[in-house]
């Protein structure tokens, strides 16, 4: 998930070291996908400025032309990844909504400009069809020139008499010797070219970085923007929280203890005349008692689980797939106890993923794994049912997702239609040193 | 019947000493921590030990774990748990040390006193106590497994009654079917679960704790 952005992220890139024939294949089929994407940002790029350009249904254009180079410029950043180890950080947020009634091209173009990532990836899909291409070509354009090299090496003689003189590099090909020496230049070329390559991959990826990552501050103000959301929706969802636990209270404890004493009274006012209507008014008080009892009851699980309170959340699961429908397994690796809002949150949304599992997977079992691995809370629920949920369909994850973000927690869940479903969730925490229980 | 009694809260355990002692039971114990508690349980030795969960000073489950601190030292203390809720992990965990003389209730239940000091009794008498709300709980897994999933409707509400810590006679009443009708349900319940006859008398806690520990 892109969800988070992570300031100060700079993963050294790996440093290319040596000579190595394999390594230099792979490099030379990377440059060429490079290239080949270059003339796919050329594309994008005219895409863009046409779209400007274009008066009437150019607004309507321009979102779709964007997205594509948004799109484009998500792959580079993956293969900067992948194949140089060099981290370029996403956009920090989604690009603005296009503008009411921007019909004329300069509006158009102001507001493309008035995002700092649509601007800075629209420069680059300008540039990148040369800076980008020339790059990733120099080590295909060594392999040509080293190929012709050798061509002339047998046909260079006659050729140079046709042609009226030829050059290859900075010799002049007048007669066989210096056929010859082209040939042996270009066959030069030829591991020049291989061990060239890999280094062109990580300059390109470089190059990539110096034109795709936002600034500091950019990624400052988007990470204000995504503590500003989660804040604003951590309150909403605890209001919620509060008024469902007052209406509760008023609606259930509360009416039952009225209805008690009013129960009571009748009791008390019948106690001379009617002994035996007396017994059964307090007998419905009893009742009334233990439903009150009950309803509080429920209402601290909701709250803050006893249980949870008591052991903590390894127990606390466990205990939730005791009682779980599906046969759940639980494998905890925790060296001690998160804090107490970590720990409730990931109770809850564990139990709100078991009665999801319950209720619409139709699994016959469940496997539930706790661990904490570098300050971060890894959360995995797996179960064999018929798969296909959907993040965006369910309010149930949604809202999970909800609680999770106001950690900086993030949810992902890989549900295929048929397949099973694995539901995982990271939390960052620290954890104190393991408790000590004192028994 | 000589009773130790733990309980944080005073008017609670105010109201429990005098319901016991109404009904001719002697407190020998009363307290309002664990510490004090395992020391009182070990020392007084009690017929009975009547203990709310969450006691200070961690007001945690500090009283099922002095209890389970003092069944080691005491095997087969009897002891009856009562709590504001009912937790089937600690009910499992009462069970796990061969489950004589257990007992689980929700504090709800003392409002009932007949059944509350029929409980106790059962309980020190060797019995198990538990309450229909950890039965229930744990009844929404049956299906799952195929032991339990392979009893009978009947077998399977009479199991229940087992797991409460009835006797024949008493599940009998409550079911409305002869003693010899529950005689016949416990043994088809006991060769379905594996239960052997050279388990002896034990076959009721066992068919309980596979009922509880799947």
């Amino acid at each position: 998930m892109d969800r988070t952005t992570q300031l100060g992220v700079n993963h050294a890139p790996d440093e290319i070291r040596g000579f190595s024939v394999a390594a230099g294949l792979v490099g030379l089929r990377r440059v060429m996908s490079l290239c080949w994407m270059a003339s796919a940002a050329f594309g994008r790029s005219l895409a863009v400025s046409g779209a400007i350009w274009l008066v009437g249904p150019g607004l309507g254009v321009v979102p779709r032309a964007m997205e594509g180079v948004r799109n484009l410029a998500a792959r580079r950043r993956e293969l900067a990844l992948r194949w140089s180890g060099v981290e370029i950080p996403g956009p920090p947020g989604p690009p603005p909504p296009a503008p009411e009634g921007a019909s004329w091209p300069a509006a158009r173009y102001r507001w493309i400009m008035s995002d700092p990532q649509t601007r800075r990836e629209w420069v680059w899909v300008l540039v990148d069809p040369l800076a980008g291409a020339l790059l990733a070509f120099f080590p295909l354009a060594l392999i040509l020139s080293g190929v012709w090299g050798v061509f002339l090496a047998f046909f260079g003689v006659p050729l140079s008499v046709e042609w009226d003189g030829l050059w290859y590099q900075f010799i002049p090909v007048e007669g066989q010797a210096t056929a010859v020496l082209a040939g042996v230049l270009g066959v030069l070329q030829l591991p020049l070219a291989l061990w060239v390559a890999p280094r062109a991959v990580r300059r390109h990826a470089l190059y990539t970085r110096s034109m795709l990552a936002p600034s500091e501050s950019e990624l400052m103000a988007g990470r204000i923007q995504h503590l500003a959301t989660t804040r604003s929706e951590a309150v909403d969802t605890q209001m919620a929280e509060i008024r469902r636990i007052e209406r509760d209270l008023h609606d259930g404890a509360q009416a039952r203890l009225v209805a008690m004493g009013m129960t009571l009274d009748a009791a008390e006012h019948r106690l001379e005349s009617d002994p035996e209507a007396v017994r059964a008014l307090l007998a419905e008080a009893r009742e009334s008692s233990s439903k009150a009892l009950e309803e509080l009851r429920d209402l601290v699980r909701g709250i803050h689980p006893p249980v949870l309170a008591d052991r903590g959340l390894a127990d606390a699961v466990r205990a939730l797939a005791m009682v779980c429908p599906v046969r759940t397994e639980v494998h905890v690796d925790l060296p001690g106890r998160p804090e107490m809002p970590v720990e409730s949150a990931a109770y809850f949304a564990i139990s709100e993923i078991l009665t999801n599992v319950a209720k619409h997977s139709g699994a016959d079992r469940a496997w539930i794994d706790l661990r904490y691995d570098r300050g971060m809370l890894r959360i995995t629920v797996t179960d064999d049912g018929q798969g296909g949920a959907d993040v965006s369909r369910g309010t149930g994850l949604r809202g999970i997702e909800r609680r999770l973000a106001t950690f900086d927690g993030v949810l992902a869940v890989n549900s295929p239609v048929n397949g099973p479903t694995m539901v995982t969730m990271e939390l960052p925490c620290v954890l104190p040193s393991p408790k000590t229980t004192s028994s | 019947m000589r009773i130790a009694l733990a309980e944080d809260h005073f008017l609670l355990r105010d109201g429990l000493i005098r319901l016991l002692g109404a009904h001719g039971h002697e407190v020998v114990a009363a307290v309002d921590n664990g510490t004090e508690l395992l020391d009182a349980l070990v020392e007084r030795r009690p017929d009975v030990a009547v203990v709310d969960v969450r006691l200070p000073p961690t007001f945690t489950d500090e009283g099922l774990r002095a209890v389970l601190a003092a069944r080691e030292r005491v095997p087969d203390l009897p002891v009856l748990l009562l709590s504001q809720y009912v937790e089937p992990l600690y009910a499992r965990e009462l069970l796990a040390g061969g489950g004589r003389g257990v007992g689980y209730l929700l504090k709800d239940r003392v409002t009932n006193g007949g059944h509350f000091l029929d409980a106790i009794r059962r309980v020190a008498e060797g019995g198990t106590a538990m309450d229909p709300e950890v039965i229930s709980k744990l009844l929404l897994r049956k299906e799952r497994d195929v032991a339990v999933g392979s009893l009978s409707e009947r077998e399977r509400e009479v199991l229940e009654w087992v797991a409460q810590g009835r006797s024949n006679a008493g599940i009998a009443q409550g079911l409305f079917i002869s003693e010899k009708a529950v005689a016949k349900h416990i043994g088809n319940i006991f060769t379905k679960l594996g239960l052997l006859p050279t388990d002896g008398d034990n076959r009721r806690v066992l068919a309980v704790l596979a009922y509880l520990d799947q």
